[in-house]
């Protein structure tokens, strides 16, 4: 792999990820976080559609007229978003129907289109598909570390599987609840950028 | 940025083809998937009948799905308008369905609370059995569907063998906000209302989602910030249990 490859996957992944440093795509990863199952669909389903929408946005980069840029960014997202949205319904419906709305709210992802305007626009395909991958990529990291957290702590379980004995089943742990509403993803995400930060001082920003 | 100029016919030339190509993928995608998702939905509904029905259906197969329903489920055809169930078979027949055909669907009360608008001429309920041997009737599972704040809320609830008592309520299908209305899922309101009574002495629905705390049998919690979401399931659960809905058919139950 070469250093530039390796830099559009990585990068994203801590120097620049999207959630901790540039703070895009908090919403959903609010709302996503309470399972790791259902965290790994919305990485996936992310990262896919960011990866596809780059390419194709690339591909067409030089025929798309800069004044109807945004709306033809916007009318190639919202396809892959529908298409990835079907798919799940088609084969993964149980997790489609957690995910509820939340899929057909990648269009709204700020991750999505800020990669296809600040990127996809000025480079060729390849190295624009490499860049959306690293940056869901990067939003996954974060989503997953946050359902790991919420759905031991929250629930005493991973993947489903309980790894706690919850009191209410004769065992001794007492999830936590707060971790299971919306500001515990704020506690979580919160730590993970402070720590982030902490390693890496160039991201704090200017006082 | 590219500095070419592009003209307006090009411009518009461009937009046209994007739509053109992008909505060639998604139309593809929606009528190539159709079956496998519609197949979802059923399998889906079965689910919630059995889970309704209090049948334990965690680590089960989509086939072992499909045996439960068989061996312990039994459909019955109810006429919400006379003779509406004529030449039907329970279990082929499909309300949801019937609600889209002319002629098998007829127009809910006007200004209903519930917000029904199309009634079908024929509805399905579910008796659920004991067991595997024991065919007498455990529960009657009623199908419910009304309005909450975004969207309409489609449902079964159970009622326990002598009709007083729910023992069991699910939506399977809404769009209702996520953490607010979307709470309808939560399993921990869903049991709540076990064991509540639908019903007054003289067998008329009496029932409500109040705000707050529920003070009697006849009440059950709000969901909290999301007050039209709870106003609509009252509406709807008194709507189906009523004299528009299953109420004729389950007063004939009880005598």
């Amino acid at each position: 792999m070469s250093t530039e490859t390796r830099g559009l996957l990585l990068d994203p992944l801590f120097d620049n990820n999207p959630i901790a440093l540039q703070v895009l795509g908090i919403c959903s990863a609010l709302a996503v976080t309470t399972k790791l199952e259902t965290a790994l669909v919305m990485s996936l389903a992310v990262t896919v559609v960011t990866a596809c929408s780059n390419m194709a946005i690339s591909i067409i980069r030089n025929q798309i007229p800069p004044s109807i840029r945004i709306i033809v960014q916007l009318v190639v997202i919202a396809s892959l978003v529908i298409v990835t949205d079907q798919i799940l319904k088609a084969f993964l419906f149980d997790v489609s129907k957690q995910l509820s709305v939340f899929v057909g709210l990648i269009i709204t992802n700020c991750i999505v289109m800020g990669r296809a305007e600040a990127y996809a626009m000025q480079n060729p395909p390849i190295p624009s598909f490499l860049d959306g991958i690293g940056n869901g990529l990067g939003y996954s990291v974060v989503l997953i570390l946050v359902a790991i957290v919420r759905e031991i702590f929250g629930a005493g379980k991973i993947l489903g599987m309980q790894v706690l004995p919850l009191v209410s089943d004769g065992g001794w742990y007492v999830p936590n609840g707060l971790l299971l509403l919306s500001p515990g993803a704020f506690f979580l995400i919160a730590a993970f950028i402070f720590t982030v930060r902490t390693f890496k001082p160039a991201q704090r920003e200017a006082e | 940025m590219s500095q070419t100029q592009f003209s307006t016919p090009r411009i518009i030339a461009f937009a046209s083809i994007t739509c053109l190509i992008c909505g060639f993928f998604v139309a593809s995608a929606a009528v190539a998937l159709k079956d496998k998702q519609v197949e979802n939905e059923k399998l889906d509904r079965k689910k919630q009948v059995l889970a309704v029905a209090g049948i334990d259906i965690s680590n089960v197969t989509a086939t072992q799905v499909d045996e439960l329903f068989k061996s312990r489920i039994v459909p019955k055809l109810v006429d919400l308008q006379k003779d509406g169930c004529a030449g039907e078979d329970p279990v082929t027949f499909d309300q949801l369905k019937a609600v889209k055909i002319p002629g098998k669907f007829h127009a809910a009360p006007a200004g209903n609370k519930a917000k029904v608008q199309v009634k079908p001429n024929c509805a399905t309920v579910y008796q659920v059995t004991k067991s595997d041997t024991d065919k007498s009737v455990d529960n009657y599972i009623v199908p419910i569907e009304g309005k909450g704040l975004w969207s309409t809320l489609y449902g079964f609830i159970a009622l326990n063998a002598s009709l007083d008592a729910v023992s069991g309520i699910t939506f399977y299908k809404h769009a209702e906000t996520p953490g607010l209305g979307g709470e309808v899922d939560n399993p921990k309101w869903k049991a709540s209302w076990k064991g509540k009574k639908p019903f007054n002495a003289n067998f008329d629905v009496d029932f409500k989602v109040v705000k707050g705390m529920a003070q009697n049998d006849h009440q059950v919690d709000g969901l909290s910030g999301a007050t039209l979401t709870s106003n609509g399931v009252t509406y709807l659960v008194n709507f189906w249990l009523g004299n528009d809905g299953f109420g004729p058919y389950l007063k004939s139950l009880k005598k």
